[in-house]
């Protein structure tokens, strides 16, 4: 009888009462309450690239996450001190593969610090369009993948990808490679952008407002999107700025810190634009920081392209190939899309960096994931990642 | 009103795919192996060496300086230098390739070679379909297959090319005039120790006379 009993487990408790034991309620609760650890990754199209999260779950919940990488990791801080100062170039592409210009001029800036090199004007300007144009396309293309992480597959992300093809043209016909362009050197740049490609530019350029327009009209206001982002992986504003972390990440808790105002690397000192701030610092401010950045960087490039000098673009006295620094250490940083990009370069006169070192927005964005995530769900955590806009390549070096 | 942003956002999405039909800027896809855009005249993938007429040997330009070698950053480029020389554009002697291979396995596109090369031997080619079922032999591309005539340079790269012959044209130049003043300062030479020797004729036929 009692084995009929506990058979029916949809049936009368009090009839079933007897038959259970402590030990059987000891284990009901246990299995009620049973961590679940499960590993999301490494290959995985939410974790935007070879990157695994041990997350330990509490039936939807996330009681603790451990990110893991090292996948793609491809010694480029050694291989850099065992080439030449200009052969880092090219894999300085490889970091962010993104925003291959802002890592050149992350990686020439420290170089220039190092050696006491000036650039031209007209290379500072190509330079500024040059990184504004990665900006704008690092950004467009984020957000169309944060929102393929939220499910809208496709359309945004294909919206972004239309508008980041044209730039990415733009590249190609000045630089020869679409992501990967090599195209900053110390002292200048490798060569002049031709009155078309700038003719081409100020048509692009007019025409990228309508691009983020429509994008605001597809997103904006949209149900499903701000019920998947606000409130979503807060970060609070004191342990962004404990943990470093930098760029929209921490633009989007309030804190006013873009290195373009800071540093005035460059020539960012002469051209007019705001930087926008957030407020709760949850994935929908994080969101809107890109949104509103891609439309500060449009403003910049029409400066910059209405103000461009003529002139020579590669400083002539600097020597590229065999470059020598003096002794010494130069720290060279810049505001890429993702946050502050550093190079530090220490030199001991020889041919190769004694020591090089990056500072990778990435890692360090990244480093704070498990307090964003806590006490989320599964399907948040996905989200919350996507607005971190990491790369693995910088991520693992 | 609840999904008023949804359907606001569908019309964006119906304005994008009407929109397809009659706008070029909506629709920048092409029907890969049939339409092709056209490569900007920048474009690069791997490098190739360049000879000059038509003799892939005698007009290689390369002189197996080894600079592209050491300058490579992924350092695929294995060159072995001749024992003898050859005469280059200019008609001085050079050593030249021996062999000269490129592993394109390894080779990243970066440009580097092409930039440290002070004879304008290695350029960028903008050949893109490359596959091969020979993972190890059909990487690994020898002086043979590297070598490309100037012709197909200044198919490929109008304006690089035209700027270079332009500068080689001028060394050629420079060389003929250096040659000419060569001769021209050895003829005078002659002539000088010609001179010489008459006066000494003179001076010595007259000698007699004044004694």
């Amino acid at each position: 009888m009692s084995r009929d009993l506990m058979m029916d487990a949809t049936g009368n408790d009090e009839r079933l009462a007897p038959t259970y034991g402590a030990g059987q309620h000891r284990l009901k609760a246990e299995r009620e309450s049973q961590i679940l650890e499960v590993s999301i990754g490494p290959q995985h199209p939410s974790t935007h690239g070879v990157f695994r999260m041990d997350v330990k779950l509490d039936g939807e919940r996330v009681v603790q996450l451990k990110p893991v990488f090292g996948y793609l990791h491809r010694n480029h801080e050694k291989i850099a001190e065992n080439g030449s100062y200009l052969a880092a170039i090219p894999y300085t592409d490889r970091l962010d593969y993104l925003c291959s210009m802002t890592n050149n001029w992350g990686y020439t800036l420290a170089v220039e610090t190092l050696a006491g090199i000036t650039v031209p004007e007209r290379a500072e300007y190509i330079r500024v369009i040059m990184a504004e144009l990665t900006r704008f396309q690092n950004h467009a293309g984020l957000v169309g993948f944060l929102l393929q992480d939220m499910g809208a597959s496709g359309t945004p992300l294909m919206y972004a990808f239309r508008e980041r093809e044209k730039i990415l043209d733009l590249f190609e016909a000045v630089s020869g490679a679409r992501m990967m362009c090599n195209y900053l050197r110390f002292g200048g740049v490798r060569v002049d952008c031709t009155p078309e490609w700038m003719k081409e530019t100020r048509e692009l350029v007019g025409v990228l407002p309508r691009f983020v327009d429509e994008f605001e009209r597809l997103l904006r206001g949209n149900e499903i999107l701000m019920a998947r982002t606000q409130g979503v992986g807060v970060l609070p504003r004191e342990l962004a700025v404990n943990a470093g972390v930098t760029g929209p990440m921490l633009r989007a808790t309030g804190v006013n810190y873009d290195i373009r105002k800071v540093d005035r690397y460059g020539i960012y000192d002469r051209f007019k634009f705001r930087v926008p701030l957030g407020e709760h610092g949850d994935v929908y401010d994080r969101y809107m920081m890109r949104v509103l950045e891609m439309r500060e960087s449009i403003s910049i490039l029409e400066q910059a392209l209405k103000e461009i000098p003529e002139g020579p673009v590669q400083d002539p006295k600097t020597k590229l190939r065999g470059l020598r620094p003096k002794a010494g250490e130069a720290y060279g940083r810049i505001e890429s899309p993702k946050g502050e990009l550093g190079f530090y370069l220490i030199s001991d006169g020889t041919m190769n960096p004694y020591r090089y070192r990056v500072r990778s927005p990435c890692l360090i964005n990244l480093t704070i994931l498990e307090d964003m995530c806590l006490g989320q769900s599964v399907a948040d955590v996905v989200v919350t990642l996507g607005s971190v806009d990491i790369v693995m390549g910088e991520v693992d070096r | 009103m609840l999904g008023e942003g949804i359907v606001k956002g569908l019309f964006e999405t119906a304005r994008n795919f009407l929109g397809s039909y009659v706008d070029k800027d909506r629709l920048v896809t092409v029907q890969y192996p049939e339409e092709r855009h056209p490569l900007p005249e920048a474009a690069r993938n791997f490098p190739f060496l360049l000879y000059d007429g038509d003799d892939p040997e005698a007009g290689l330009r390369c002189v197996s300086c080894h600079i592209c070698e050491k300058e490579c950053p992924p350092r695929c480029i294995y060159i072995e230098k001749s024992t003898d020389k050859k005469p280059d554009f200019v008609g001085k002697p050079q050593f030249y390739p021996a062999r000269f291979d490129i592993d394109v396995s390894v080779c990243m596109s970066c440009q580097i070679c092409v930039e440290v090369c002070p004879f304008d031997a290695i350029r960028m080619d903008k050949e893109f379909e490359l596959s091969t079922d020979d993972r190890f032999g059909g990487l690994m591309w020898t002086k043979k297959e590297l070598s490309k005539p100037n012709e197909y340079y200044q198919k490929i790269h109008p304006v690089e090319a035209a700027e270079t012959d332009a500068r080689r044209a001028e060394d050629v130049e420079k060389a003929k005039a250096k040659a000419a003043a060569a001769a021209a300062a050895k003829a005078a030479e002659v002539a000088k120790a010609a001179e010489a020797a008459r006066a000494d004729d003179e001076g010595a036929g007259k000698e007699p006379s004044k004694g």
